[in-house]
């Protein structure tokens, strides 16, 4: 039954809103904290040592589903060799126009030589320019991404690439999850392992705890009713969670 | 009569110089600029407040505060190519914007915005102009803007602002009988038709503005009738986005769709003054005495109030859903029309004698019970037992009266 003042309902529910915090974010200036596991452009990491992870055996290349990547490994040269073991990729191509961050060639790489930053905004003014060579996915030496002038970097978005391949095991198994099977990148060391799915490891040293408090923080909804505010609310959803022994007999 | 000496303008006795012209000719230009102003930031402050109540941020990158988003709007809509449909009345089609635009401005000329300033002898009225039949121009040129959003619908040439805009002269109409209703009834308190001379009566205090000294039903029945007369939600049918593209404004671009829209601004500022004239007082409010600095509070007071309303239409747009057009008619005629004639004769039967009012409430009240048992039986008609026409759940359904048809062919064949 209708209350005759519900309504004023919504001239209240508008009028409480005047005060609130806003949702929507200023985008280009302000962005939203990025998810842990965020794909975005890839990298090609290098080992401590500064030697390339790459070993040019196209595994990437063929897990891909739109063909976007096209790799070509050469043997190393004796005297000075580009990446420890036999071969490395000497061509490494991305089309970003084709590109749709399923991170399956993540997934795929032996040596985790490529994974994924969380930087995803970048944009090109011809097609030439939408493929990206070994030149510019390669760390530089101090082992963080190349900061292109057309991409748009924030802090944070290098850290953790490939995050959820740190979670688990290579199998996908989730209860493997804390134990190191990745070689050290350029510049950042051992990566600690990220948080998996049983919640158990979820510390500073994943650095994904901020993250996550932020994120879930910045998704707290601003349109819950009134009533479901507070301790009221909180009575009330208990209520609805109680089993119903009345709906039988009312039907 | 008082307005004889008040307004030069619409005096035969005194005699024009040079000064009184130089004031009404500074008078319009001010007025002209200070409304032009006044819907600059009312557009902005219509959207900041929608925004914030709809968690948006709204304009910010114009300006401090996004203040300069309309101006911005305003040169981009200056820069647009300026469409015609090949199917357009063309003179008519360009007539329009004014039609809408003018009666907007015109109307504004009569609100008083302050009380009197005293200038080299010259007592000025801080209104464009105090003409004796005074509110019934604002009937008059609500009746014309009608004209302005009829032809722009019909002179486009396409459906849907053709509809928008019959809805739209449907609606006008008939709000502005419930309207006129209620301007009798102030005119009938105040004696005078002259908007400064209805102001006057209220400046006593509180308990003198209309608002009080009526009852609060006109003022209610001005402020939904006055809502749907400017087709703002929830009564914007006429603009419908969801129903029909963008209404009777559909197949306009560049300057003359800002000029509908600047129209529509300045009509939802005036008619906020407008109540703030007829039923709060206008300007009348606390004036502290400080020398030569008296007549700024007047202003003061009729800004607030203004503003008031103007965030009060700003807060039906964000809080109620559209009326459906049929309810919209409902409530116009069936509603606030008998109310208001009714609430006229109660307050003129109070003006005579206090009997008398008893009288013709008494009178009234049986009117009302009569008329709302007529509309009972009348929107029953379709259910009682002798119904025309079968209940919604019980009509049989499309494809079971053609089936039934089919059947009876059948067994006629056979």
């Amino acid at each position: 039954m209708a209350n005759w003042t519900d309504f004023f309902g919504g001239f209240r529910l508008t009028l409480a809103h005047l005060g609130k915090p806003r949702v929507t974010n200023s985008y280009p200036k302000v962005k939203r904290p990025k998810q842990p596991r965020q794909h975005g452009r890839h990298v090609l990491n290098r080992y401590e040592d500064g030697m390339e992870k790459c070993i040019g055996c196209e595994l990437c290349a063929g897990v891909c589903p739109v063909n976007c990547i096209f790799v070509r490994g050469l043997d190393n040269p004796p005297d000075h060799p580009v990446s420890p073991g036999e071969r490395y990729g000497y061509i490494y191509e991305i089309n970003y126009l084709r590109c749709i961050h399923c991170d399956m060639c993540v997934e795929a790489c032996p040596t985790q030589a490529i994974t994924e930053s969380k930087m995803f905004e970048f944009s090109f003014t011809n097609r030439a320019d939408a493929i990206y060579t070994k030149k510019q996915l390669l760390v530089d030496d101090e082992g963080f991404p190349q900061r292109l002038p057309w991409e748009d970097w924030r802090p944070g978005e290098s850290d953790l690439t490939g995050g959820w391949m740190r979670a688990t095991s290579p199998a996908g198994d989730a209860s493997f999850e804390g134990e190191i099977q990745w070689t050290g990148d350029l510049g950042v060391g051992v990566r600690a392992a990220e948080g998996g799915q049983s919640g158990k490891r979820d510390d500073e040293a994943t650095g994904t705890l901020s993250i996550r408090e932020a994120f879930s923080r910045h998704l707290q909804p601003d349109d819950v009713p009134l009533d479901q505010r507070g301790l009221q609310g909180l009575l009330k959803s208990l209520e609805a969670k109680r089993p119903r022994r009345a709906s039988k007999g009312e039907r | 009569m008082s307005f004889a000496t008040a307004d030069p303008l619409f005096s035969n006795g005194v005699h024009v110089t040079l000064a009184i012209l130089l004031i009404v000719i500074i008078k319009v230009l001010v007025g002209f600029a200070v409304i032009m102003g006044a819907v600059v930031i009312m557009i902005w402050f219509e959207r900041k407040a929608i925004s914030d109540m709809q968690s948006r941020i709204g304009p910010q990158r114009w300006g401090p505060f996004g203040l300069l988003q309309t101006l911005a709007d305003g040169i981009k809509l200056f820069a647009k190519e300026d469409l015609m449909p090949a199917e357009a009345d063309r003179f008519v089609f360009k007539l329009a914007p004014y039609l809408v635009l003018v009666p907007a401005l015109i109307t504004f000329s009569v609100i008083p915005l302050g009380g009197t300033v005293t200038v080299a002898g010259h007592v000025i009225e801080l209104q464009v102009a105090n003409p004796p039949m005074g509110i019934l121009v604002m009937l008059a040129m609500s009746g014309i803007s009608v004209y302005g959003v009829m032809l722009a619908g019909w002179a486009s040439g396409s459906k849907y602002p053709l509809l928008s805009s019959v809805r739209a002269s449907a609606q006008m109409i008939s709000y502005e009988a419930a309207l006129g209703m209620t301007i009798v009834t102030v005119a009938l308190v105040s004696g005078s038709l002259s908007t400064h001379d209805i102001v006057t009566s209220q400046a006593d205090g509180i308990w003198h503005w209309n608002l009080i000294r009526l009852g609060v039903v006109p003022f209610f029945v001005f402020l939904i009738a006055i809502t749907a007369e400017l087709n703002r939600p929830p009564f914007d049918v006429v603009e419908a986005e969801s129903e029909l593209v963008g209404g009777f404004h559909t197949e306009y671009s560049s300057l003359r769709f800002a000029l509908f829209f600047m129209a529509e601004f300045m009509n939802t500022l005036t008619m906020s003054g407008l109540i703030v004239t007829l039923f709060l007082g206008g300007p009348a409010g606390y004036v502290p005495n400080i020398p030569h600095l008296r007549w700024v509070f007047p202003i003061l007071w009729f800004l607030v109030k203004t503003t008031g309303f103007a965030f009060s239409y700003i807060w039906f747009r964000a809080a109620l859903p559209r009326f459906r057009y049929d309810q919209v008619m409902d409530l116009g005629w069936k509603r606030l029309i008998p109310l208001s004639l009714g609430w006229m004769l109660i307050v003129a039967g109070f003006l005579v004698k206090p009997a008398d009012g008893f009288a013709m409430a008494a009178v009234v009240i049986l009117a009302w019970t009569l008329l709302s048992r007529a509309f009972e039986l009348g929107v029953d008609r379709g259910a009682g037992p002798g119904a025309l026409i079968p209940q919604v759940g019980e009509r049989p359904l499309p494809g079971e009266v053609i089936r039934a048809l089919s059947d009876q062919d059948e067994e006629g064949e056979e």
